[in-house]
């Protein structure tokens, strides 16, 4: 039978197609729909965060850093509860890492603070002696580039109707802000000026008062978001 | 055209990517060097500020090695093979050779872009599909390119049997297509709203879907360029080399459908204890298990074609490259099923064991079979002989010896920090800190740094010699034949 197929190359790789495809389809598409419901209180990131997420996807901080928690109790007592999937429903893309070399940091805003990310961040055997973790000098002073975090968040909002400007968990109130871009700019220079607040080196505020936003201060304003 | 007319075969395109294949090799392996060497010592992030950093790196490593290396390892050999194996010389279709040439040059181009935005951070993250939309189209372009050569090329074939090679080159075009074009569903920011860089795309899918599409892509990108190709070529190469008949056609029809059934299930695997579905996460780990059969049947069908004629290994050098390559390619797909038994996993996720695992595969198996194809092909493609034989016997010992010192290392230190993860103390207390785990892994890093380095020589040697084979071997006046009994 199959020497029938070796003959007729077009026969052939259709029989072909039908056997890689056909683990996808069973295996992706009836679970799709449940998956990406959001669990209650999982709210869009802000552009601000968003901007810190694409610092984190840029340094590929996902190569050596886990987001996700599995149900061991090794795991839980180490990092926090374990991951649920609705947790995940704003992520796009997913950052759950293939390896640790360091840390799990799905629930790090829980246990971490934006001193410690200060410090950690431009000198990490300052804070956790003997780590393998390069120092990101340059995220001190690599200004955060807003605009395409802002088209990010208006395109998810529009394409994936992500909930951006309005009531989610409906107590009356919106819960995370997009509004136009000079909107969401205000907003995050005020965001921005919040994290400058517990940060002792005085050129990242000075660049924030300036209107200016550091890499790092969206980098803390992302890891404190994780919880 | 009868049968004792001799076919003028066309390398050109054969010989630019076996260019390509080494010039990449080198620079995968150099940056994979690098990074171990960085896990060792810190330090050695911050030799090029944000750009020599482990993050940076690692992308370039990954895709230099799959993509740049191994890619063009195979697309040299598919226009090496195909020809002869379909009885058809590249030259007969200005139409085909035209398509091949503009196949090489987009490709080129791709892979240039690739390493200038990694290096400036452009990435999606998705691991070994971190380039951004325009690379993907293009991607797809030179993808579809191939594809139009393989069809069009089997078109016009004059052996009506497609051999047992060209199946797996189709099955790989297909499947990478398929794979390549769902995973990389995304939409660019800028052109949407109108706001900030233009090469910044966001994925179709969300968080656990992301992750399902992702790693259904991941598993099945290394199955179908890594292990599928690769299986055409020693399907091709060794009997050509040793002159002996394959094995068995039944076992050969049974490892390719079976393969191609079973590999796609198997990228659940990678999802064990995540938030995907319980039943796909099962399904994944039995069918990683059932892979074994169609892996090995491959592998077996291999070792048995040497059957009586083991002596060869002795004296051609070849012959070793493509028994030490099944041999590993044995290893590794018992390795991979056992990391996804669910109990293990629980250990070995997260660890340095993966790693361990990725490279016994493609160190052992991928590498050593392209460049024992590559050797094959170079006294044909150039008319010219091996420069030198003792280089390659030199290169054999040190690259072996680099991989049991890369993939022991790392089972060591995958299993003691998997296993410290989750020692707890008569109290009921975790015993370690992080960071206990981490300095405890620095000589293994060490030694993995060390194999990699060893590894790495071996390449240079490897490509010292094909250089001077292509310029300074001595000329042959006709092809070298061994008693061959396959077509061509």
């Amino acid at each position: 039978m199959f020497h029938w197929f070796e003959q007729r190359p077009f026969f052939f790789a259709v029989l072909v197609f039908i056997f890689i495809s056909f683990a996808g389809i069973v295996e992706i598409i009836p679970d799709f729909a449940k998956q990406s419901r959001p669990t209650v209180g999982t709210k869009p990131y802000t552009v601000l965060e968003l901007a810190g997420r694409n610092i984190y996807i840029k340094d590929s901080c996902n190569s050596c850093h886990s987001q996700l928690i599995r149900p061991f109790k090794s795991e839980t007592d180490r990092y926090g509860m374990y991951s649920l999937s609705g947790e995940y429903a704003y992520d796009r893309p997913f950052l759950w890492g293939s390896k640790r070399t360091g840390p799990d940091l799905m629930r790090v805003g829980n246990y971490r603070t934006t001193d410690w990310h200060e410090n950690h961040m431009m000198d990490p055997a300052s804070v956790v002696p003997g780590t393998v973790m390069p120092a990101y000098p340059h995220m001190f002073t690599n200004i955060t580039d807003m605009d395409t975090s802002y088209g990010e968040a208006y395109t998810i909002k529009h394409v994936f109707a992500t909930p951006y400007d309005v009531d989610i968990n409906g107590d009356g109130n919106i819960d995370v802000p997009l509004g136009t871009y000079e909107e969401a700019m205000k907003q995050a220079l005020i965001e921005a000026k919040g994290i400058t607040s517990d940060m002792k080196n005085q050129a990242i505020k000075d660049a924030v008062n300036a209107g200016k936003i550091p890499e790092i201060v969206a980098l803390i304003a992302y890891l404190n978001s994780l919880k | 055209m009868s049968n004792d007319t001799i076919i003028e075969y066309d390398y050109s395109v054969a010989k630019a990517f076996t260019f390509t294949s080494i010039i990449f090799g080198i620079v995968a392996m150099l940056v994979g060097v690098i990074i171990a060497f960085q896990l060792a010592y810190p330090d050695l992030n911050n030799i090029a500020g944000e750009y020599g950093t482990f993050g940076r790196l690692r992308p370039i490593h990954t895709s230099g090695a799959i993509f740049g290396f191994t890619l063009s390892g195979i697309f040299a050999c598919w226009y090496y093979i195909a020809q002869r194996v379909l009885k058809v010389s590249l030259k007969e279709s200005p139409f085909l050779m035209w398509v091949a040439k503009l196949h090489f040059a987009v490709y080129l181009i791709t892979m240039l872009l690739a390493v200038v935005t990694l290096l400036a951070g452009i990435t999606t993250s998705k691991e070994y599909a971190e380039l951004e939309w325009p690379l993907d189209i293009m991607i797809t372009v030179f993808w579809l390119l191939w594809g139009v050569g393989i069809f069009g090329l089997i078109g016009i074939r004059r052996e009506r049997t497609l051999y047992i090679s060209i199946w797996y080159f189709i099955a790989s075009f297909l499947a990478i297509a398929m794979l390549h074009l769902f995973n990389s569903m995304e939409v660019p920011t800028a052109l949407y709203s109108g706001y900030g860089s233009w090469m910044h795309s966001v994925s179709m899918y969300s968080g656990t879907n992301d992750a399902l599409v992702q790693w259904w892509y991941g598993h099945n990108a290394v199955a179908f360029v890594l292990t599928v190709p690769i299986i055409a070529m020693v399907y091709y190469f060794l009997p050509k080399e040793s002159g002996q008949n394959i094995y068995s056609y039944k076992l050969s029809i049974l490892a390719f459908w079976g393969l191609l059934f079973v590999y796609l299930w198997a990228g659940g695997h990678h999802l064990i204890y995540s938030t995907v579905p319980d039943w796909m996460q099962t399904m994944g780990s039995v069918m990683s298990v059932i892979l074994i059969l169609p892996s090995w049947g491959s592998a077996i069908n291999m070792l048995l074609t040497m059957k009586g004629q083991w002596a060869q290994l002795q004296n051609n050098t070849l012959i070793k490259f493509m028994i030490l390559a099944s041999t590993f390619y044995m290893l590794s797909t018992i390795e991979g099923p056992i990391q996804a038994i669910k109990s293990v996993n629980a250990i070995a996720h997260f660890t340095d064991w993966i790693p361990g695992h990725v490279h016994d595969g493609t160190l052992g198996w991928v590498v050593f079979m392209i460049m024992a194809g590559l050797f094959h092909m170079a006294p044909r493609m150039y008319k010219r002989k091996i420069y030198s034989k003792s280089l390659m016997d030199t290169q054999f010992w040190l690259q072996t010896t680099g991989i049991v010192l890369y993939f022991t290392s790392m089972w060591i230190a995958g299993i003691t920090q998997g296993m410290m993860w989750r020692a707890y103390d008569e109290y009921g207390s975790l015993v370690y800190s992080f960071i206990d785990t981490v300095t405890v892994l620095q000589p293994y890093y060490t030694i993995r740094a060390v194999g990699g380095l060893l590894y790495l020589v071996g390449f240079l040697l490897f490509s010292y010699n094909m250089f001077k084979t292509a310029t300074a071997g001595e000329v042959l006046e006709k092809e070298p034949t061994n008693a061959t009994p396959v077509a061509a």
